[in-house]
């Protein structure tokens, strides 16, 4: 075990069932011991069985990562803990809805920075646009920086969704 | 993300995957849970009613195989019930209404938590249909007790209520032991389902599998450690007493093996006999000069079921820094958390100790006896200091005399002690040696004032015909002194050894030390006379004010068929010594007043508990 200080950013993905209070425990678990949470999400992921899936994305040194995979692993509703970041190859991505309210040469500029990022336009006014954003939280914070600088602008993200990559399952029912 | 309905039929579906010959009867909610209490081996239940339990309560009224015992106030049913688990190795059994029932429980439940305690709390809640509304005597239990139990359940559909109860017994007990609560509305314990007779065990032990089993290489990289140990120390906890006796009588045998010093936290005393030769005392921030060096000094340290707590380890940067460190935990979590280790051992202390044992035949281990020799010479030379030393002179009885007589006079009886938390606690881990395990019930890591009386209670329960001896401190014993009554009820022969000195002593103790002696509201004021409130409960009540007095008190108090109050009027201004001054490490000791003035505590130490 590395005594190391370095903070690391994680991607942890776990699989839980889907249960009044599930959510609440894992939260709990991330306020009550002092981790960080930089993003979560959840979703049901198999109708069947009943098992969401959480993606966690935390702050953290070496230990404190070992830590919160292993508090996670022992709440009785988890079934599988996974770092994705730590099993090399993964793919993230996260959704973003930016409205941008602007008129004039800011807002053709909008549009073509858009264009740019590939970024779809859902919706628009005469002084606005809503576009929709895929990518990683690098690229979607990337652009939101941009159309900050080019009018009154309003977000919704949802934080980031990971996999890895190959033909490996990492989580599954227990 | 709620789906209860959905995780129902899901929970139904497997339900109805029963062994074939099962009949299904349907009964009445609150039957079904008795009638599954009772599928788990349930004889007594700790509790107290209240409207959204009545149909239990109902229930129970009917019902001859479990034994109710009515407390005087909700945490109390909780202590009881960990005193109860944890002299007899089962599940201790809650009852208690909802709201304020629940909220009284939560205290109990952190203690529970933090002690590895298997318990399992049934809550009354209001209907189903009235949770959220604010009703009356509604909280939101699940929501509250989230952080303080192992696992916890809101039943809202009657249909999964015996494989609910079932899975909540199987989690309380299995993997690192801790306390489950089961949230009950009223409607669902009135409502009518069905139960069945085969029992719903495989489906309850479905999803919570924790490895108990530990991995054989990390076996055999553990004897290859062993092997090249010359300053070698056995750090063991409470994972091996809550693993069962095998576990300690395996310890033993190791240690025999070995010829290692062994030292025990506060938890697991009673794992190695204390008249044992190679057993150091307890450590830890009142652990002996000994056991503590010792730690301080090993090359390898052999950690079985204990934790790196912060009493034990002192300041991190500074605990037993040449040591290769091996970590035996049934709880991963517990792993890297304080300390940094060498070699984890994931499973049970009964288990990893049988193997750890196996390979070292298969291996031939012999101990490095050159090494251990020398070692043993240096352990013996802090032995000498003689640390637990204490000066029993005048007329005044000293605590630590007091507590050792106590332990004197008991030798030959069947006896369980339970403490309270503070000065007293320390000095009955310190004076009072326990040969076996499971007969030291004491609040370790949560440090509940008030543990003690209920605990007691509970163990008497448990334990008819044994010597229980609730060692308190009288500000202590205070805090939940309604049970005197519940004792009274039962006549259950509780011996209450009140070490009296009228202080709140361990904070007195620390504001002695880091604030200059400003006793801001520490002392015990307005104490009652505690022989005339024995009177009052129709019990006896003994007092000792001199040094003459005690060994007829002890004596006096053993001879008695029934619960006694012991008042034993103490040194006022005694401090518990050695002592690891918060912020410092294992080889920084104060050992009695005159170090207590040349070291003194450092800005980082003074922040801390």
């Amino acid at each position: 075990m590395t005594n190391s200080d370095v903070i690391e950013r994680h991607i942890i993905s776990v699989l839980v069932d889907n249960e009044p209070g599930v959510l609440a425990r894992v939260i709990g678990l991330f306020s009550g011991r002092g981790y960080n949470i930089e993003s979560l999400t959840v979703a049901e992921v198999d109708s069947q069985k009943h098992l969401s899936r959480i993606s966690i994305v935390t702050l953290g040194t070496p230990m404190v990562i070992e830590q919160i995979k292993s508090q996670l692993a022992r709440l009785v509703p988890i079934h599988s803990v996974c770092d994705l970041t730590e099993m090399g190859a993964s793919i993230e991505r996260e959704l973003a809805l930016v409205k941008i309210i602007n008129s004039g040469d800011d807002r053709i500029e909008a549009l073509r920075i858009a264009d740019t990022f590939r970024a779809r336009t859902l919706d628009s006014t005469l002084e606005s646009f809503v576009f929709e954003i895929t990518g990683t939280s690098s690229k979607v914070a990337a652009f939101i920086d941009l159309m900050q600088s080019l009018g009154e602008v309003e977000i919704s993200r949802t934080g980031v969704s990971a996999i890895s990559r190959g033909n490996r399952i990492d989580l599954s029912a227990k | 993300m709620a789906k209860s309905a959905a995780a129902a039929d899901k929970r139904k579906t497997s339900g109805d995957k029963a062994p074939a010959g099962s009949t299904d009867i349907t009964m009445a909610g609150a039957e079904i849970l008795l009638k599954t209490l009772e599928d788990e081996g349930v004889e007594v239940i700790f509790g107290y009613p209240g409207g959204a339990v009545l149909p239990i309560y109902d229930a129970l009224f009917k019902n001859n195989q479990i034994r109710h015992i009515l407390v005087r106030h909700e945490q109390a049913a909780v202590h009881a019930a960990e005193g109860y688990a944890r002299s007899t190795g089962k599940v201790g059994v809650v009852l208690v209404t909802s709201g304020p029932g629940a909220t009284n429980a939560v205290t109990g439940l952190t203690d529970a938590l933090m002690d590895s305690v298997p318990v399992v709390c049934l809550t009354g809640q209001v209907p189903t249909h009235l949770i959220g509304n604010d009703a009356f005597q509604e909280a939101d239990t699940t929501g509250i007790t989230r952080a303080c139990t192992k696992h916890n359940y809101l039943v809202k559909d009657g249909r999964v209520l015996q494989q609910t109860v079932a899975e909540a017994f199987h989690v309380a007990r299995s993997g690192r032991p801790g306390p489950v609560l089961i949230d009950l509305p009223k409607d669902i314990l009135m409502g009518e389902y069905a139960y069945q007779s085969a029992g719903v065990t495989e489906v309850a032990q479905a999803r919570y599998r924790p490895s108990t089993k530990p991995d054989a290489e990390a076996i055999k990289a553990a004897v290859a450690i062993m092997k090249r140990a010359e300053r070698p120390v056995i750090y063991g906890g409470g994972g091996i007493v809550n693993s069962g006796p095998r576990a300690s009588a395996l310890l033993q045998q190791l240690v025999e093996m070995t010829g290692w010093p062994t030292t025990l936290t506060l938890m697991g005393l009673g794992a190695l006999p204390a008249s044992h030769d190679k057993f150091l005392g307890m450590l830890g921030m009142h652990g002996t000069y000994e056991a503590n060096l010792a730690m301080h000094g090993c090359d390898v340290m052999l950690n079985i079921g204990a934790r790196f707590d912060d009493r034990v380890t002192g300041r991190i940067s500074g605990f037993s820094p040449k040591s290769t460190k091996i970590h035996c935990d049934i709880d991963p979590s517990s792993v890297n958390k304080n300390v940094a280790v060498d070699l984890a051992i994931i499973g049970d202390a009964t288990i990893i100790l049988e193997m750890l044992i196996d390979e070292m035949k298969r291996q031939s281990f012999a101990p490095h006896k050159p090494s251990l020799v020398k070692w043993w010479g240096m352990i013996k030379g802090w032995q000498k200091r003689d640390c637990l030393a204490f000066d029993q002179s005048g007329d005044i009885i000293k605590p630590q005399h007091a507590i050792k007589r106590l332990c004197e006079l008991t030798t030959k009886h069947d006896v369980y002690v339970t403490t309270e938390v503070g000065q007293h606690q320390m000095w009955a881990a310190q004076y009072f040696g326990f040969e076996q395990p499971n007969r030291w019930m004491t609040s370790g890591g949560l440090g509940t004032m008030g543990y003690g009386l209920p605990a007691a209670l509970g163990v008497q329960v448990a334990h008819p015909d044994a010597l229980v001896i609730d060692i308190a401190g009288e500000a202590s014993f205070m805090m939940n002194m309604q049970e005197l009554s519940t004792l009274a009820q039962y006549n259950l022969p509780v011996k209450m050894f009140i070490i009296n000195n009228e202080w709140m002593g361990m904070v007195r103790q620390w504001q002695e030390l880091i604030h200059g002696g400003r006793y801001s509201e520490s002392y015990s004021a307005s104490l009652p006379d505690f022989t005339k409130l024995a009177d009052t409960f129709g019990m006896k009540g003994l007092v000792a004010k001199k040094l003459g007095d005690l060994d007829d008190v002890i004596h006096e108090m053993l001879a008695a068929p029934g619960p006694v109050i012991a008042d034993i009027r103490v040194a006022k201004e005694e401090n518990c010594f050695p002592m690891i001054p918060s912020g410092a490490a294992h080889n920084e000791m104060l050992m009695g007043p005159e170090d207590q003035a040349e070291k003194p505590i450092s800005e980082e130490g003074m922040v801390l508990v």
